[in-house]
């Protein structure tokens, strides 16, 4: 089914008999899904795209590049910086915008500026029982009722079939630079990580790679600015060592390009940045990657591998990217049965995506 | 404004139910007699009063749940307190229910520095949050104009923004978690120290919906480090279209101020005979702030006021030290109380696109005529969020009413243009009958439905955010 408007769509829902299995670009393979594929691919397109008002609304079908294309016209940017899982997952096609909402999916620079969810202005969706709904808008500060553009931000299309999404974007920057510090053991990184952090400096991407014990802060803004900070970062941090100015190279960090072609199961862990080190010191990774200062773990690890019990009672929540075995993080009780009220309300005939969050 | 009638029923078990309440907190955090409830009988919007059934000062989150356990058994609605200063009537009491007020909760629980957040009782108020971690250079972003009073708490229901939104975002961008207690007295933890959601982002959905879907009791907030510095430069010009495409050439320049802030004469007016802070007389007068080193500051500054001189200001004004900065902040922090020494006044909160900025001030003087009400307009211009100021005469018969109305006809002009009814204050009492005006029957449906998930007797602050006749079916159910 590939629905060309919001009334087409609806009505394909409201005559499904059976599930429905949503479909942007398939790129992003997560979970087990069965039924009918429902694709947004002919729901595309920018339908508004303010500079001034650093705004853009686009359907859900959109692909990411042609939103990356238009913004970049006008020198502006999806500041979330959505990563691409094509190298990842092994997958050909296009991301869409659709997908990446449905998903939440932020890259490195969500620990300066905020995940997806934050950029989000509003969203159009057609809910299980085919309604059509709208919620938020495009302007950048909205209390107008209840945030459902939130809720619709990495539900995975259980409570709805996105068909616009509106953001707020920001100005690309003049220049960039990452600096490297050398040879840290995890501990001592993360160490490092949070001071940079802590200062004022605007490190927009904090990264470790245990592999090769190489630590990158990323800075960006005006040249002369970006200089500045480089020198009194260098200082802050020369404790752990001397910086190198290195070429950072934030697209294969966002992708975790390290791990594909790679067998094993993929977690992506959110946790603490000061409960990571000895977090993945318990899992048994084949490999691991440290994003957002210590706070994202991404780790390959032998199939079958049971992260979640090594997490054990450290906050925060695994999934599982990659690999056969329960996606989500399992809820405690009173939230599951919240989760699921609301999957409920939405989709009463649990036809959507069914079974992918619990 | 209509409030639904109260429950005679449990208005006439007053005794029972401050009896059961009394058996599970201390006597002093029971407040039942008739005089002592007045104290709570409005918020910030003062224009509405209702005295409640009585109230409670709990002072944790097991005082929380067995308060709202009793409520549910006995089907007592329940209206949730932070500081009392929505602007909204958010925390307007009904005289069937129970105000349940955090004040008492405002202690801090935790602060990781090396972690960046920090976890608070929310009955704190949001700048003591920053007290707390200011001596460590950081603070806590969001800074709405109530800061000195408000609670973290009603920031929390109302998504509470502030003047660096622009920059930092508003309460949900730096919420991280919080203990929620729900209508019937179950404890849910929701998020925490870590980044997003494992599963629904409940989190979200919670922050703004204005005490409807339960009552927090703890937060976990972000903490930000201290910028080096910060400084603003004043510009006025003789047209609000000029004004406006300054702010616009500014975004678009790549420049990212923490703050742009715009003025009209009528507000500029009142703020210098109230404040004195030398703002030139003219249309339009914009406060941008940016922040860094002073070098930083500097070249942003030298950016923006090339861009600034390009469009013939009639003033353009940097801040060379602090004190200056202060003189420059004094008229647009005064703004409020300036428009209140000349009347008794109305505050609206509608966000429009920046670009139809022009457009809606100009219909906005327009209708300020129609009307026969002056309005005064200061806002947050980087993100389009009005406040526009009515005044009006609260002693004199039909005045009120009439600014109602000039208001309501604002708020749908926001609409129009594409923007939206409430910025940061929430809909509360005060928007809730014009909610069909943005939203369709389905899309309140959707956001009803939402409640019905986490309080499905509707005891919850019910009255509000809804309108009436759409929330009937369920409030009465």
């Amino acid at each position: 089914m590939t629905p060309t408007s919001e009334p087409e769509l609806s009505d394909m829902i409201k005559a499904a008999t059976g599930p429905l299995r949503i479909v942007g670009g398939g790129t992003r393979p997560i979970g087990h899904v069965v039924g009918e594929a429902l694709s947004t691919a002919a729901l595309s397109g920018i339908t508004l795209h303010e500079p001034g008002a650093l705004t853009l609304v686009a359907r859900a079908g959109t692909p990411v590049a042609e939103i990356e294309a238009t913004l970049a016209t006008q020198n502006q940017r999806l500041a979330f910086e959505p990563m691409d899982h094509r190298a990842l997952m092994g997958t050909t096609g296009q991301p869409t915008i659709g997908g990446v909402v449905a998903a939440n999916i932020s890259g490195p620079r969500r620990i300066s500026v905020g995940a997806c969810r934050d950029f989000m202005l509003g969203v159009r969706f057609v809910d299980g029982s085919g309604n059509i709904v709208k919620n938020g808008g495009r302007v950048m500060k909205n209390v107008t009722g209840y945030d459902l553009v939130k809720l619709m931000a990495g539900a995975y299309g259980t409570l709805g079939v996105l068909t616009e999404v509106s953001f707020k974007v920001l100005p690309a920057v003049e220049a960039q630079t990452t600096l490297t510090l050398s040879n840290l053991d995890d501990t001592t990184a993360i160490r490092a990580m949070s001071a940079a952090l802590g200062s004022p400096f605007e490190v927009t991407g904090v990264a470790h790679d245990p592999t090769q014990a190489l630590t990158h802060f990323r800075l960006e803004g005006f040249a002369a600015s970006v200089a500045y900070r480089a020198d009194a970062l260098s200082k802050l941090l020369a404790p752990f060592g001397t910086m190198q100015e290195t070429k950072g190279d934030w697209a294969a960090i966002r992708d975790v390009t390290a791990f594909a072609g790679k067998s094993g199961d993929v977690w992506r862990i959110s946790v603490k940045p000061s409960d990571a080190a000895a977090l993945v010191a318990k899992i048994g990774a084949d490999t691991v990657q440290y994003d957002w200062g210590g706070g994202l773990i991404w780790a390959l690890c032998p199939a079958g591998t049971d992260v979640r019990t090594a997490m054990n009672s450290t906050a925060g929540h695994a999934t599982l990217i990659r690999g056969t075995g329960q996606t989500f993080h399992p809820e405690p009780a009173p939230l599951a049965a919240i989760s699921t009220g609301l999957r409920t309300k939405f989709d009463p005939r649990g036809i959507l995506n069914t079974g992918i969050m619990g | 404004m209509q409030m639904p009638i109260p429950d005679a029923s449990v208005i006439e078990r007053k005794d029972q139910i401050v009896a059961r309440l009394l058996a599970v907190l201390p006597k002093d955090a029971v407040i039942s007699d008739v005089v002592e409830t007045r104290a709570y009988e409005c918020d910030g919007l003062t224009a509405y009063r209702c005295p409640p059934l009585c109230a409670v000062l709990p002072s944790n989150t097991d005082e929380v749940a067995a308060v709202l356990k009793i409520c549910h058994e006995l089907g007592v609605p329940v209206v949730p307190r932070g500081s009392g200063t929505s602007l909204a009537g958010g925390a307007l009491p009904t005289a069937d229910s129970v105000i349940l007020g955090v004040a008492k909760m405002n202690g801090v629980i935790e602060t990781n520095y090396d972690d960046r957040y920090i976890r608070v009782q929310t009955g704190r108020t949001n700048l003591s949050v920053t007290g707390a971690v200011e001596a460590n250079s950081f603070f806590y972003a969001p800074d709405p104009s109530s800061q000195l009073a408000c609670a973290i708490a009603g920031n929390i229901a109302m998504n509470s923004g502030g003047a660096h939104c622009l920059k930092y975002g508003v309460t949900t961008n730096n919420l991280m978690g919080v203990t929620m207690v729900m209508m019937d007295g179950t404890v849910v933890e929701i998020g925490g120290a870590y980044m997003d959601a494992g599963g629904l982002d409940l989190l979200g959905v919670i922050c703004g919906s204005e005490g409807q879907l339960g009552v927090v009791t703890e937060a976990t907030l972000r903490i930000l480090p201290k910028p080096e510095g910060a400084r603003p430069v004043l510009m006025g010009y003789d047209s609000s279209e000029v004004a406006g495409q300054v702010v616009t050439d500014i975004i678009k320049a790549g420049v990212l101020p923490v703050a742009i802030e715009f003025m009209d004469r009528p507000c500029i007016e009142a703020t210098e005979n109230f404040a004195h802070a030398g703002y030139p007389m003219c249309e339009a007068l914009l406060i941008v702030e940016v922040e860094g080193s002073d070098a930083e500051i500097d070249a942003q500054l030298a950016l923006i006021m090339e861009i600034a001189a390009k469009h013939n200001p009639v003033e353009l004004r940097e801040a060379k030290d602090a004190d200056e900065a202060g003189r420059i902040w004094l008229g647009r922090k005064s703004a409020f109380g300036a428009m209140g020494q000349i009347n008794d006044y109305m505050c609206l909160d509608g966000t429009i696109p920046v670009s139809e900025l022009p457009y809606v001030l100009r219909r906005i003087g327009e209708m300020s005529k129609e009307f026969g009400l002056d309005v005064g307009n200061v806002f947050h211009a980087g993100d389009g969020n009005m406040h526009p100021l009515i005044l009006f005469d609260a002693n004199k018969e039909g005045d009120l009413e009439l600014c109602e109305e000039f208001g309501a006809e604002i708020l749908k002009l926001c609409v129009e243009v594409g923007g939206c009814l409430t910025g940061e204050h929430g809909v509360g009492i005060e928007k809730r009958d014009l909610m069909h005006v943005q939203f369709s029957a389905a899309d309140l449906e959707a956001q009803m439905a939402v409640k019905d998930v986490f309080d499905p007797k509707w005891l919850l602050n019910a009255a509000k955010v809804f309108p009436l006749d759409a929330s009937e079916p369920r409030r009465v159910a």
